[in-house]
């Protein structure tokens, strides 16, 4: 094999290059110099230089959620690699495909509290897939590659290298490609053929069947498998916040996101179902709410890579370890062998559930103070826009009303932070989703809370050209945790007063800060103007776009069932419970 | 009501790997009553036998969260009763000229050695089960424990099947 003389830095871009990285999202420091210095040359990789390393993280969570491809950072040791941490935890939590760089101090510099040390593979050990800590520089070939395997194989994950900055430096006889020697990493991804087969089994004799599907359709490319799936069976479907995009909104048998903030339908056809099948879900909490009250009367197909999730939360009468397209696929051609004798009917379910999507459709009232309902912006920004588009949320009521009243027809379209739950995420992540897909038009929607904690990425889209839009829901309060006070601490609101609304100090005005970022601002106070704004957004593309959506700020997320009491509780609207007439 | 249960597991023998298993148990709430780490007869793979004892959490659950690590090759639960177990502990007891006679007599009973004498205390180092550890202790424990340490068990299956056969290619 032919060998070439390059440093550990020039190894660690030459192997990215190698592995079909072309953008990676950073910030460089004094133990990552090394490494700036041939990424300058390269031709092949884009980097994209942030203004803090928690941009880096977020953007390249963008980047994978939007492609499907591997999303990577790189900062230097210390407080760049802490930084990074957010993020890290984020995509974790979220099943993001992510490759985290970190410098470090020198080999011999390693635990002596030198300048900027930390011990980031130490802080990040239970956050990532995997991490490996890099002294020697003719190991930088064979980890990056296996790196790139763990991130990317199985149930995605974040992946973190850190390199000692001698390692770097130190030179050494680079081939490719390494030998990768995984000997404990083998994913199931094929799953047992009897196994299939007794889930064919049950869901025939299933009377009223969901499927509950969850992010791992998506991370596995498995939609149009559900489809068909779905189809066959002409059984309903309920897409979790991490699946919305899954299966098309606009399909009779879709009822809506469930859990926590989910459609009357969705919520109430899991606890009346006699079997879920489950699909790259995990049984959250936030779904699931009491544990021991939910889809009581339900048996459990679970279909997951990853063992650890089978049996976690709930018991799986049908376990099925693989991956979700494989096993969907398998499914699919066990379900039409034996459907030649047993057709399965579900009527009496439909009509059931086809009341209760007449009764009770997602729906908002006009605000109280006269400002702007925040459910009919986002509504209007997802109509307007169209499917094609990309929707990157922050976290909060936003974040609930983006995924509840945007309507989803493609896997990818929606990104935000599920799991983890990270203000702060949407701006960068819809920059790394412009840079993964330039054509496509991308929106940040955020919260005035969210929007401060990273808005300074504004900085890197402009100098960058990555003309995303970034749509703020000003409610001038921390939204979510304000409606939480309402309801539940007899509206003493702690600490939820932003200042950022039309009739406050305006401290800061969001249409000054991102004038002064380079970007075309508009504040829109009135009904009539919102088209007009959203319009102009999606016309201006030599620049990104900070549209201030002046919204009421008593406006809540409904429905809602509240934290750890029984699915059955779930309230349509405030001190509204669905009625349930026609109960069979 | 808490039950032990033995566990073996090969991992390859990387930085850290004894820092994410511990972490692990740590994390869901496992406690981790005795631990040992020691090289094997295949190079680069370290056999570590963890006794953990769970409150009504799923042994299962425990087996699956350490099977995801990148460096754990394999894991065994050891049972009881096809397996055997053994504890290695080195004492320090307190003797004097009309004490001594009397340790020295539980060390030949309990077929333990004596590997260290001084005019005061002698080290004794004892080879069993827990159960019979742990009545050596008692037996000693009238004349003063200055010093215990414990090397945790280390546990092997009966039989002559090896627990490294399939995991090296």
């Amino acid at each position: 094999m032919a060998t070439e003389t390059l440093t550990g830095a020039q190894a660690l871009i030459r192997s990215l290059e190698l592995l079909g990285v072309d953008t990676v999202f950073g910030l460089p420091g004094g133990a990552i110099l090394p490494t700036y210095d041939p990424l300058m040359d390269s031709t092949k990789l884009r980097h994209i230089l942030v203004r803090h390393e928690q941009g880096a993280g977020h953007a390249a969570e963008g980047y994978a959620a939007a492609s499907g491809k591997l999303g990577v950072c790189i900062a230097t040791s210390g407080p760049g690699a802490t930084n990074l941490v957010t993020a890290i935890g984020d995509a974790h939590m979220d099943s993001v495909p992510m490759l985290a760089i970190t410098g470090q101090v020198n080999s011999f510099a390693i635990g002596t509290d030198a300048f900027q040390e930390a011990d980031i593979v130490g802080i990040t050990m239970p956050i990532t897939k995997h991490s490996f800590l890099v002294t020697r520089a003719e190991d930088i070939p064979g980890v990056t590659a296996a790196a790139y395997e763990i991130a990317t194989t199985g149930r995605p994950g974040p992946v973190l290298i850190d390199f000692a900055k001698d390692a770097q430096n130190a030179k050494f006889e680079f081939s490719w490609p390494p030998k990768v020697d995984l000997p404990g990493f083998k994913p199931i991804t094929d799953p047992h053929g009897k196994q299939v087969q007794a889930a064919a089994e049950m869901i025939l004799k299933s009377h009223k069947p969901i499927l509950y599907v969850g992010g791992g359709v998506i991370r596995a490319g498995a939609n149009k498998e559900l489809l068909t799936l779905a189809e066959l069976l002409h059984a309903p479907v309920t897409t979790t916040l991490m699946a919305r995009g899954a299966f098309p909104d606009s399909h009779p048998q879709q009822l809506g996101m469930p859990g926590m903030h989910g459609t009357v339908p969705a919520v109430t056809a899991l606890q009346k179902s006699d079997l879920l099948i489950t699909l790259g879900a995990r049984f959250d909490d936030r779904v699931t709410g009491d544990v021991k009250s939910f889809a009581k009367g339900a048996k459990v197909i679970h279909v997951d890579i990853d063992p650890a999730e089978i049996g976690k939360i709930r018991h799986a009468d049908v376990p099925i370890v693989g991956d979700a397209k494989v096993v969907i696929s398998m499914l699919i051609a066990e379900l039409q062998a034996q459907m030649k004798s047993a057709k399965p009917d579900y009527e009496d379910w439909w009509v059931f559930l086809n009341g209760l999507k007449e009764r009770y459709p997602l729906g908002y009232s006009e605000t109280d103070d006269g400002k702007l309902s925040p459910q009919y912006v986002i509504q209007r920004i997802g109509e307007m826009s169209g499917p094609e588009a990309v929707f990157a949320a922050g976290v909060g009521q936003h974040q609930m009303w983006s995924a509840q009243y945007i309507k989803y027809e493609r896997p990818n379209s929606w990104l935000n932070s599920g799991g983890s739950g990270t203000m702060g995420y949407a701006v960068p992540a819809a920059m790394g989703a412009k840079v993964a897909q330039p054509e496509r038009l991308v929106w940040a929607i955020d919260g005035d809370g969210c929007f401060q904690m990273t808005n300074q990425e504004l900085a890197t889209c402009t100098l960058n050209n990555i003309p995303i839009k970034v749509a703020i829901i000003n409610n001038s309060s921390l939204g979510m945790v304000r409606q939480w006070q309402t309801l539940f601490y007899n509206s003493r609101y702690s600490n939820t007063d932003l200042n950022t609304g039309t009739d406050t100090v305006m401290v800061p005005d969001f249409v000054k800060l991102s004038e002064a970022y380079g970007c075309l601002a508009i504040r829109v106070e009135k009904i009539e103007e919102v088209d007009a704004a959203i319009k102009l957004a999606m016309e201006t593309n030599d620049r990104p776009v900070v549209i201030d959506f002046i919204v009421g700020r008593d406006a809540m997320v409904w429905p809602m069932v509240p934290t750890g009491i029984s699915n059955d509780a779930v309230q349509y609207a405030r001190d509204a419970a669905p009625i349930w007439d026609g109960d069979e | 009501m808490s039950t032990q249960h033995v566990l073996s597991l090969l991992v390859e023998n990387k930085p850290g790997i004894l820092t994410r298993v511990a972490a692990l148990f740590a994390r869901r709430g496992f406690n981790i009553e005795s631990l040992a780490v020691g090289t094997t007869e295949v190079e680069g793979v370290s056999r570590m036998t963890v006794v953990v004892s769970l409150d009504g959490q799923p042994l299962e659950q425990v087996t699956k969260q350490l099977n995801k690590l990148i460096n754990v090759l394999k894991i065994a639960e050891l049972e009881n009763d096809a397996s055997v177990a053994r504890d290695h502990m080195l004492v320090k007891v307190r003797t004097d000229s009309s004490t001594r006679s009397q340790v020295l007599e539980a060390v030949t009973l309990f077929r333990a050695r004596v590997i260290d004498v001084v005019s005061d205390s002698v080290v004794i180092e004892v080879t069993g089960d827990s159960a019979k550890c742990q009545a050596f202790l008692k037996v000693l424990e009238p004349f003063g424990i200055k010093e215990l340490v414990q090397s945790g068990a280390i546990a092997v299956s009966r039989g002559s099947k090896s627990m490294s056969e399939k995991v090296l290619r």
